[in-house]
């Protein structure tokens, strides 16, 4: 890696954090400043201002970003136009035919592109990839040209079949882009997700088409005044499947960049763990509303296929797969009419916030339970936005909608605030980790945000985990993630056939251009690599079944004279072992099929020495040591000790109650716990040491 | 009395384990129906009575309120035998005792603890197919039970930890897709084992004491919810009727017939009126229609928790051999049609009593296609698909467009799946113009699905309904359209709308299909639509000025 500083930079709803590393030197420092909300350039471009001595010999500027997903959440996108096949204009809006919810008809739906945007033009392709009916290019350009007259900036084409043969919906594609203004904002689903379901593919390339003006503004507004600073270190954006894309293709393919920021927190995570020795893991993300989790196995995080950010907006594309449920330091605590205590999935916000912001929310709220026990200190509120907290407002809160109806003092209600977020938390870890069927007594957690190792204790007795790892910084967790990622493409290509009739030549001669194009994609990064791999999957299933299993064929494929080797049998065999992983055992006589493909081209980044992040020598335990205050733990005030956590020194040894503060979060140690901090300055955090 | 953090705690990991056993049935089972329908339920019963304790949340809804049944089904069947020992398992599909259809496989396991019976666990799925007249097991032609599958009373499938090989050979010898019953059963099998593992894990940590008595307190608080809700309501009597229109065998009217009353804090449901059992498969056991009523007031009342309390404050009337009381061998396999009109009937009295809290009716009808013939090689290939259409208004907005039946959470299979198995190119998929049913709130729309065939021939069944009137709106809003077939000739004949229920309709290379789904009913007086709405609808082609003229003369 050249010289200069590496910037990690995520942007996420409250707070924009900054991870500033020269790796020369081995110096990391942090930043956190407001996001501003609508106008995310300007916070970036603040942040990195206020470092001004650092901005001169940036090197590289690596992003987490979230505008993508704001933009659609709030429907602040790119007025979009829509050209499909005659009779299927309302694929976008007919979802897949579901509801909301399970329960209740209350339901609506609007979708991204209302119908006067979507026009049909006369073409047909067949499953079999035959031409059943060619486009006019009269009809397609007229249709452009309309699209254009009601205001449309982006247009996304998709085709029925095109994934089985694209030369219609490729044609139609020139047809618009050489009379679209530029930028021509065009997606056509073939270049975007070559694969079978129309609605995941017209869903993924709508989205894609209307965030491209988005997106592309954004970056673009990002480069032009980074350009002004005088900073000509290229930008990078991380990507939802933890990899690294240019801002280049960020800005052709957005809708990969979805869930950016936190697929960066979960590739720190995994970097960290990995480091201090551990490959299995779940990773705790606690912010104001949200809890997110992800599993790690054997140091890869779990990808999932797809995701909706919100009833039907369905994105198709491989992301990290992360749970998430509405439990954050801001969600509300009430009891139901049937008298049971429930907390979230109303959550205060930002705005007005917890009770104890004194900001107008007299609602109680996670946050309130921890300060009201003493946890959270009233006088160091965590991101330096407030001065001070207000320990009364939590307690009139708490007692008013929690204690009084449930007979409770507001003290011990707040610890069933506590126990019940608490658990609800311990069932999301249950849901990726045990029903998955891995064993919790195997996984580390990994929390980080704002409030992950506040409640990392309780998880971890509450699922039988082995121990929490708190890394080093864990309120910017997912901008460090930036400056650790590799870069990364996948590639899918949809053959659907079954086994016995798969075409060998044709199988390899797909992987080999799927591989040739991985191969064109890095090298457009110009990055510094280590290396480069390629991993190749296929998904299959048995005759008569609709459910596929990932099946992995090969974690670094080597291509031999244009082959990879692989012939039916093994296929066979590899899919069966994959079936018997998920399922228990194989059956045996039933055919089977291989429906697609899929390749990820990997660039690995130089691995960063994690021991750079450790304390320096100037450490100690005295220097680190705060005094002590009460805290409330079953029902019992127990005087803890506090420390400044950045203070603690290399292999200092904490047993619990402890509270562990730093600028960015606030670590528990519960009674019965003790905090060991490792050669990388985490702390590892086992039950176990004095009551 | 237990405290209210660990009720709150219990209530969670119990929904939980029940979640679990749902979420690997899931990813276990053989068939789609399951596997990606999610037509599988889970849940925790009562000892003595059968009573839910526990339900998944994932679970099919219709489930929800029928497995109660099942069980007590095999509660009577093992006091029989010698009574349940720790490692047995029941299996069977008799739907008069366990509800719905005989696709419905139930799978039920007791749970001892420290040697006595503590509950029992629960797991049902749709099996692909259970032998009878037709693949698939809908046949709208049946005027018997056993023309639509096999009939299995509970027998005990594990003994004593022991699988009983011999009844899964009997089971997978009767069915066209015995690899599918033999992977189901397995992923059932493995789902009461995780629930049973799960459960002793819970009662581990918490003491079996304290989780008894969280079944007490959360039965008490759901009923307790429930009477909260119809105290809200005011006292009084609704009535209603709604028709089924034939029963695939005669072409009349089938009347079903609800009178909801309030008097306090009790609910009373009386069908007093209804239809005598029919020939045709539209028949439900009584189970089915206590389900049906139950997930209709789960979707008025959603956040009510889903255990046996839910029940206590409502008195069902239900007269005896009538449509909603079927008894063998009456066929039972088109009990989807009829569970949505309860639930339409539900949602028209509710609203009459209180509109607020109500909406317009869904689209009432599963719409089931089933299109089949052989391949050039002699194998045969049936494509079998539901149909979706539209939710009624309601007092946020409008109906949902294209949403899925009340009873199901299941999802449509994408066209191009469709087309890549089956000789079949679609030429339409698209929203129904005009199909919503007028209201302040207007019903979602309905969708016009319309297909070419692409091989030499095919045979045609058609399992829907609503075909004589459209879903009804409440509160002062109009219906949605009802449902329309019809037989485009590739030679141009149009063979005309014909109703709901078709079989045996031979089609030729060329010749499409065309079905059009109901709209919602709307919600609301029209004339109070706001102008915007009214002028949005028209320029986005929700509405035509064709359709709004035909709504005025009517």
């Amino acid at each position: 890696m050249s010289g200069g500083w590496t910037v990690g930079v995520d942007v996420g709803g409250t707070f924009t954090d900054f991870v500033f590393l020269d790796e020369r030197s081995g110096r990391v420092e942090t930043a956190k400043v407001p996001s501003t909300r609508g106008r995310e350039a300007v916070g970036f471009l603040e942040g990195l201002d206020a470092a001004a001595g650092r901005s001169r010999s940036i090197a590289a500027i690596v992003h987490g970003t979230t505008v993508g997903t704001n933009a659609v959440l709030e429907r602040k996108v790119a007025p979009t136009g829509v050209l499909t096949t005659r009779g299927f204009r309302d694929v976008l809006e007919m979802r897949r035919r579901d509801r909301p919810w399970t329960w209740g008809l209350w339901g609506t739906f609007t979708p991204i592109v209302p119908r006067d945007r979507r026009l049909e033009v006369g073409e047909r392709t067949l499953a079999s990839g035959e031409i059943r009916e060619p486009i006019a290019p009269e009809e397609v350009a007229a249709a452009a040209r309309r699209l254009l007259e009601l205001g449309c900036r982006a247009v996304a084409i998709v085709f029925v079949n095109a994934y089985a043969n694209p030369t219609n919906e490729r044609r139609a594609a020139e047809i618009v882009r050489a009379l679209w203004p530029e930028p021509a904002f065009v997606t056509a689903s073939h270049e975007i997700l070559p694969e079978i379901r129309e609605f995941e593919r017209t869903s993924t390339t709508v989205l894609n088409a209307c965030l491209q003006p988005v997106v592309g503004s954004y970056l673009e507004v990002l480069e032009r005044e980074l350009g002004r600073r005088g900073v000509r270190a290229p930008l990078s954006i991380v990507q939802s499947n933890g990899g690294l894309a240019s801002a280049a293709d960020a800005r052709l393919r957005p809708v990969h960049t979805i869930l950016s920021g936190p697929a960066a927190g979960v590739v720190a995570a995994v970097r960290i763990a990995e480091a201090a020795g551990f490959r299995d893991l779940v990773t705790c993300d606690m912010g104001g509303t949200s809890f997110d989790v992800a599993l790690v196995r054997d140091g890869a995080p779990t990808l999932a296929a797809q995701t909706a950010l919100d009833f039907g907006l369905v994105v198709r594309a491989p992301m990290i797969e992360i749970a998430t449920i509405g439990a954050g330091g801001g969600s509300i605590a009430r009891v139901d009419a049937g008298g049971i205590l429930q907390v979230g999935p109303e959550s205060a916000g930002a705005v007005p916030g917890p009770a104890c912001y004194a900001a107008g929310g007299d609602r109680p709220t996670v946050t309130d339970a921890n300060l009201l026990l003493g946890r959270i200190d009233p006088d160091r509120p965590i991101g330096g936005k407030l001065r001070r907290l207000d320990v009364e407002a939590a307690r009139e809160a708490i007692g008013r909608w929690v204690g009084r109806p449930l007979g409770l003092d507001p003290l011990d209600a707040a610890e069933a605030i506590l126990a019940v977020a608490n658990a609800r938390m311990a069932g999301a870890i249950r849901l990726v980790s045990i029903e998955r069927g891995h064993d919790p007594k195997r996984l580390v957690a990994v929390p980080y945000g704002g409030g992950g190792a506040l409640h990392v204790g309780a998880l971890v007795r509450e699922v039988g985990l082995e121990a929490a790892l708190v890394p080093r910084f864990p309120g910017v967790t997912s901008a460090l993630g930036c400056v650790l990622a590799d870069w990364r493409y996948d590639q899918v290509r949809t053959l659907d056939r079954p086994l016995t009739q798969l075409d060998l030549d044709a199988f390899d001669a797909a992987v080999v251009e799927l591989v040739e194009q991985g191969r064109e994609w890095l090298a457009r990064a110009r990055a510094s690599l280590e290396r480069t791999r390629f991993v190749l999957e296929a998904d299959m299933l048995y005759q008569g079944q609709t459910h596929t299993v990932a099946v992995p064929l090969s974690s670094e494929l080597e291509l031999v004279n244009g082959r990879t080797g692989l012939d039916r049998d093994r296929l066979h065999a590899a899919f069966e072992a994959a079936y018997r992983a998920a399922f228990g055992r194989p059956l045996a006589g039933v055919p089977v099929r291989l429906l697609n493909l899929r390749l990820a081209s990997i660039g690995e980044r130089p691995r960063l020495d994690p021991a750079i992040l450790a304390p320096g020598p100037d450490a100690s335990i005295e220097r680190a040591a705060r005094g002590g205050r009460p805290v409330r733990f079953d029902g019992r005030w127990l005087e803890t000790r506090v420390f400044d956590r950045l203070a603690l020194p290399v292999g200092a040894t904490i047993p619990g109650p402890a509270v562990l503060e730093q600028p960015d979060a606030t670590v528990l140690v519960e009674p019965g716990m003790v905090a060991t901090v490792d050669r990388f300055g985490n702390l590892l955090i086992r039950r176990g040491g004095d009551a | 009395m237990l405290d209210p953090v660990t009720l709150a705690v219990l209530q969670g990991r119990l929904e939980q384990i029940a979640d679990e056993m749902d979420a690997l049935l899931f990813r276990g089972a053989f068939n789609p129906i399951i596997a990606e329908a999610h037509d599988a339920a889970h849940g925790l019963y009562d000892a003595a009575t059968g009573a839910t304790l526990v339900q998944g949340k994932s679970g099919l809804p219709i489930f929800v309120g029928a497995m109660a049944f099942a069980v007590k089904a095999v509660i009577d069947r093992a006091a029989k035998v010698g009574g349940p020992s720790p490692g047995d398992v029941f299996v069977f599909n008799d739907a008069y005792e366990g509800g719905t259809h005989l696709s419905d496989f139930k799978l039920v396991r007791p749970f001892f603890r420290d040697g006595r019976l503590f509950c029992w666990l629960a797991s049902v799925g749709h099996w692909h197919d259970v032998g009878g007249a037709v693949p698939g097991n809908y046949n709208p032609s049946a005027t018997e039970c056993f023309q639509e599958g096999f009939l299995v009373p509970p027998l005990r499938l594990v003994e004593g930890g022991r699988l009983r090989r011999e009844i899964v050979e009997l089971l997978a010898a009767n069915s066209r897709l015995p690899i599918a019953v033999e992977g189901d059963l397995e992923a059932q099998l493995a789902a009461l084992e995780l629930g049973e593992r799960r459960l002793h894990e819970l009662l581990d940590e918490y003491g079996t004491a304290t989780v008894e008595a969280a079944f007490g307190e959360l039965r008490r608080r759901a009923a307790d919810l429930v009477r909260a809700h119809i105290r809200e309501l005011p006292d009084g009597s609704w009535s209603c009727t709604d028709v089924l229109d034939g029963d695939g065998i005669d072409d009349d009217p089938i009347p079903i017939t609800l009178t909801l009353t309030v008097r306090g804090d009790r609910l009373g449901f009386d069908f007093t009126g209804t239809a005598p059992a029919c020939k045709g498969p539209l028949n439900i056991s009584r189970a089915t229609t206590i389900a049906g009523c139950y997930v209709a007031l789960k979707h008025v009342f959603r956040e009510v928790p889903a255990n046996a309390g839910v029940l206590e404050p409502i008195d069902f009337t239900i007269p005896e051999h009538s449509i909603l009381d079927a008894r063998p061998p009456r066929p039972v396999g088109g009990y989807t049609e009829t569970v949505l009109r309860l639930v339409d009937l539900v949602f028209r009295t509710l609203a009459m009593a209180a509109p607020e809290r109500s909406n317009g009716c869904a689209y009432g009808t599963i719409n089931a296609l089933s299109v089949s013939g052989h391949r050039p090689d002699g194998r045969r290939w049936v494509m079998f698909t539901f149909f979706g259409g539209g939710h009624g208004g309601h007092p946020l907005g409008d109906g949902l467009d294209h949403g899925n039946a009340p009873i199901s959470t299941a999802t449509i299979p994408p066209v191009e799946i469709l087309e890549a198995a089956y000789p079949v190119m679609f030429t339409q998929w698209a929203l129904r113009p005009d199909s919503g049913g007028p209201g302040r709130h207007r019903g979602g729309l309905g969708a016009i699905y319309e297909l070419e065939l692409l091989a030499e021939e095919a045979e045609v069944f058609l399992f829907g309904d609503r075909g004589r009137s459209g879903p009804p709106g409440v509160a002062g809003g109009g219906p949605g359209a009802p449902t329309r077939f019809k037989v485009l000739r590739a030679d141009g004949r149009v063979e005309p709308a014909q109703r709901s229920k078709l079989t045996g309709i031979r089609i030729r290379r060329g010749d499409r299909l065309r079905l059009e789904t109901p709209g919602g009913g709307g919600w609301g007086d029209p004339r109070e639509r706001a102008p915007a709405a009214i002028e949005r609808d028209l320029a986005l082609g929700y509405a035509t000025e064709a359709g709004a003229a035909r709504e005025v003369r009517a």
